[in-house]
């Protein structure tokens, strides 16, 4: 009989070790094999996360490491919550956050609907929208910057095009009223896609006889929509709401890349702010009790939004 | 609302999880909402209640 692999790997095995191993229970050993991975989480995540709460009690700052940093009790948090810039940033964050969501739910919904018709080169058409999505956001950031110029961008000349303004009598990145809009709308070109294929996912998962049943019951297109489509797509409409939204939430690069924050701070999201104040004013102490407010904000939404989809699940 | 307020009496988990997910709801909009800033300044401490309470009353049993 030929050894299998698994003999010559009991066979190569040190018979000390052997011996140890044989004298384990089961539960033992799986608690063996899942330890490493228990240690890494244990580093890399729980280990900075309470040495940052630990921080955010402290004057502590990361460029004067000889310095003692001073227990300062919840004087970080209270300055934070009273700073009315900071007001500014989160309003600015939730104006991004609205937005993004609500265009890229409702147009991401309507692309995957109509993708998800029969018809000649679809596939190629969902590669084509999917694209965006494959970019890297600094290159999208950058690219971005080039349409958006007043002089020789793209985009002008098209809302041009279509209002008749000069379009050099207007500039996306520079205006305090147009940049927090010219951000939703790089966000939601390039992450579209992403609510598109989740809901494709979840029309796809509709199987015909129930539109067929339904046909038999002669309900129109529009009662089928509704009451079969819409709730049937809404888990994975849910899943896509909670990703896009914790993702928008600490959202930093597309907007460091396009506007850097600006005009004044009109598009400085809370992500840049904490940015600035834990490695430009190296206020490491007051920057982990901005990420502390934030981090327990995302995991509430979070915890909302995993009951509501466990909910529509049950359904 | 007479079952709902039962629910709280008995320490089931539906209205309790009903009642964290309004408070965490509520925390968040304080946070983000332009109108007034002392909502903002209590905005944290009402997330951080709720969500801890979230955590504390997903562990109660189900109702019947």
């Amino acid at each position: 009989m030929t050894d299998t692999l698994a003999d010559k790997a009991a066979g190569a095995t040190p018979k000390r070790v052997v011996r140890k191993i044989r004298g384990l229970s089961d539960r033992a050993i799986a608690w063996i094999f899942v330890a490493p991975t228990i240690f890494l989480l244990l580093a890399i995540n729980i280990f900075p996360l309470i040495w940052t709460i630990q921080l955010s009690f402290t004057n502590f700052r990361a460029n004067r490491l000889t310095r003692e940093p001073e227990f300062i009790g919840l004087r970080n948090y209270e300055r934070i919550l009273t700073d009315s810039d900071i007001w500014l940033n989160m309003q600015a964050t939730a104006h991004f956050l609205f937005w993004t969501i609500a265009l890229q739910v409702l147009i991401g919904f309507t692309l995957a609907w109509l993708i998800n018709k029969k018809f000649k080169g679809n596939d190629l058409w969902t590669t084509i929208i999917v694209l965006p999505m494959m970019l890297s956001p600094a290159v999208v950031g950058n690219f971005w910057k080039f349409l958006y110029q007043p002089q020789i961008g793209l985009f002008n000349y098209i809302v041009a095009f279509f209002t008749g303004k000069e379009p050099s009598s207007f500039e996306m990145l520079g205006s305090v009223q147009l940049a927090p809009w010219s951000i939703v709308i790089v966000d939601t070109w390039m992450w579209t896609p992403f609510v598109m294929l989740i809901c494709l996912a979840g029309l796809r998962s509709i199987p015909d006889y129930i539109y067929e049943a339904a046909e038999v019951d002669r309900a129109s297109k529009l009662r089928q929509f509704f009451t079969i489509t819409i709730p049937m797509v809404l888990p994975f409409l849910m899943l896509a709401v909670l990703f896009r939204g914790i993702e928008n939430f600490k959202m930093f690069d597309l907007v460091v890349q396009l506007t850097g924050g600006g005009p004044g701070s009109t598009t400085e999201l809370t992500s840049i702010n904490l940015k600035r104040e834990a490695f430009e004013k190296w206020r490491t102490g007051y920057a982990s009790a901005y990420a502390i407010i934030l981090f327990v904000t995302v995991f509430g939404l979070a915890s909302i939004y995993v009951k509501a989809l466990n909910k529509v699940k049950e359904r | 609302m007479k079952g709902f307020l039962t629910g709280l009496m008995r320490l089931h988990r539906g209205p309790w999880e009903a009642l964290a997910t309004i408070i965490i709801a509520l925390g968040v909009f304080m946070l983000m909402q332009p109108f007034v800033l002392w909502a903002f300044t209590y905005s944290f401490i009402t997330t951080l209640v709720g969500t801890v309470m979230f955590i504390v009353v997903s562990h109660f049993p189900e109702g019947e």
